[in-house]
């Protein structure tokens, strides 16, 4: 274990710090307006366009770029990848923050947080998909909550707590798998019902399978970015074990992340070709399509296979931001973008400055809570007292 | 230049035709780069 601090600078007024007491005080602010004000205080929101980051980046890329939680659980306890043992817990611990967090943006879109529970426990939606949507995303939570309290238990010392939860791992991680398969796929599927709002090359009867399949990637993807980051800022926090493995992590998720996302691509154009949409390829749209298909796609995938062979952990990280980053843009493309495309340009959305506020608040509460765990709990090193307990 | 197709049938024939070409050719290519992807990795061992 190497928990050593770097240097004995211990005061607060760092750069870093400063930048994210501002960000988080102006984000305090907009709630409070939010709250107090109403919804139409501080976005752009209008009839036309009842959803627009808040739902983009903070709901649809948070859930799709929380997916390293399950393709890293899956690789570890399902297929007995031993690998990925030190990639597990950042990867639980980012997943469970990214859902929490999702559903903690989620209040600034819907208001009235005492009746986030009523689609659950008092009134249900059964027929449709958000509902779908909701019931996963609040199971999910809850099995991520359970397969992140170890880390805590070690922490607290609480060995009884630990060892109630520590059976649970496979059932969990199987109920994991599940629950994702399913909400991954039904955020795509929320869009089904709009076949007439989206632009033809983005609408597809098969866009719930294409939300789940790049799920995969961006999971195993996000992976990777994450890690580029941790080592940046809690390089003193990782042991001896989670050093080591590190690389291989990079390359056996570039190396699948390849495959999965030629699959992917190929799938795309599928899509195209039996909706017979191809004529749209020669337009703007169709540009963009292309941009974000052949440049954020087929490109990355490339990179990470040159990677592979290569045995290059460096390009395969160039590629993992390429790949996050194309995550990012399909989700906004399908729900921006593509979405309302026929409106007239004064009628199309475009966020208020506050909306963009309350994401880059949402974001930094996620670094800062992600910075605290990983400082206080053995995430990216393993308690001296449980070696290899899990 | 866009096709009319007078009937679903057609249309469905004719987008049906295109996609399993398609999905033939992408078989070919996905083993392809199955190939290049694994291209240099070391044999597995068999002892």
């Amino acid at each position: 274990m190497n928990t050593h601090d770097n240097g004995a600078k211990n005061t607060l007024l760092t750069p870093g710090n400063v930048i994210t007491a501002i960000i988080l005080l102006v984000g305090l602010f907009i709630t409070v307006l939010r709250f107090t004000k109403g919804i139409g205080s501080v976005t752009a929101l209008d009839d036309n366009n009842p959803w627009g980051i808040w739902i983009s980046f903070d709901l649809l890329c948070g859930v799709v770029l929380a997916a390293g939680g399950y393709t890293t659980t899956s690789a570890y306890y399902l297929f007995g990848l031993k690998h990925f043992r030190s990639a597990v817990r950042p990867a639980i611990t980012s997943a469970f923050l990214g859902y929490a967090f999702v559903v903690f943006a989620l209040h600034y879109d819907v208001g009235q947080p005492w009746r986030l529970v009523y689609p659950i426990f008092v009134s249900q939606g059964t027929t449709s998909i958000l509902f779908e949507v909701g019931l996963c995303v609040f199971l999910y939570v809850t099995v991520l909550a359970i397969e992140f309290s170890p880390a805590v238990w070690e922490w607290l010392g609480i060995k009884k707590l630990r060892s109630l939860v520590l059976p649970l791992t496979i059932p969990l991680t199987i109920l994991g798998v599940i629950l994702s398969t399913m909400h991954q796929s039904s955020l795509g599927a929320l869009y089904l019902i709009a076949p007439s709002k989206m632009h033809p090359l983005w609408y597809s009867s098969f866009i719930p399978v294409f939300f789940f399949i790049s799920s995969m990637f961006a999971g195993m993807s996000m992976v990777i970015f994450e890690g580029i980051l941790a080592h940046k800022g809690l390089h003193g926090k990782m042991d001896a074990l989670h050093l080591k493995q590190a690389d291989g992590v990079v390359l056996a998720f570039g190396k699948a992340s390849a495959f999965v996302m030629m699959g992917y691509l190929f799938i795309r154009f599928y899509g195209v070709a039996m909706d017979n949409n191809f004529k749209y390829l020669f337009t703007g749209y169709g540009l963009w399509f292309l941009v974000e298909t052949i440049g954020f796609v087929a490109l990355p995938a490339f990179l990470y296979a040159m990677g592979a062979r290569e045995r290059n952990v460096s390009l395969m990280k160039i590629a993992a931001v390429i790949t996050v980053l194309g995550v990012v843009l399909n989700r906004f493309n399908v729900s921006q973008v593509a979405f309302n495309y026929q409106l007239d340009a004064s009628e199309r959305y475009f966020p208020h400055w506050m909306e963009i506020g309350v994401s880059v608040f949402v974001v930094t509460l996620i670094i800062t809570a992600y910075r605290f765990i990983c400082t206080k709990m053995p995430v990216m090193y393993e308690h001296p007292e449980y070696k290899d307990a899990h | 230049m866009d096709t009319v197709f007078y009937s679903y049938h057609d249309f469905m024939l004719a987008t049906k035709t295109i996609t399993y070409v398609l999905m033939g050719l992408g078989l070919f290519g996905l083993l392809g780069f199955w190939l290049f992807l694994t291209g240099r990795d070391e044999p597995i061992r068999k002892y």
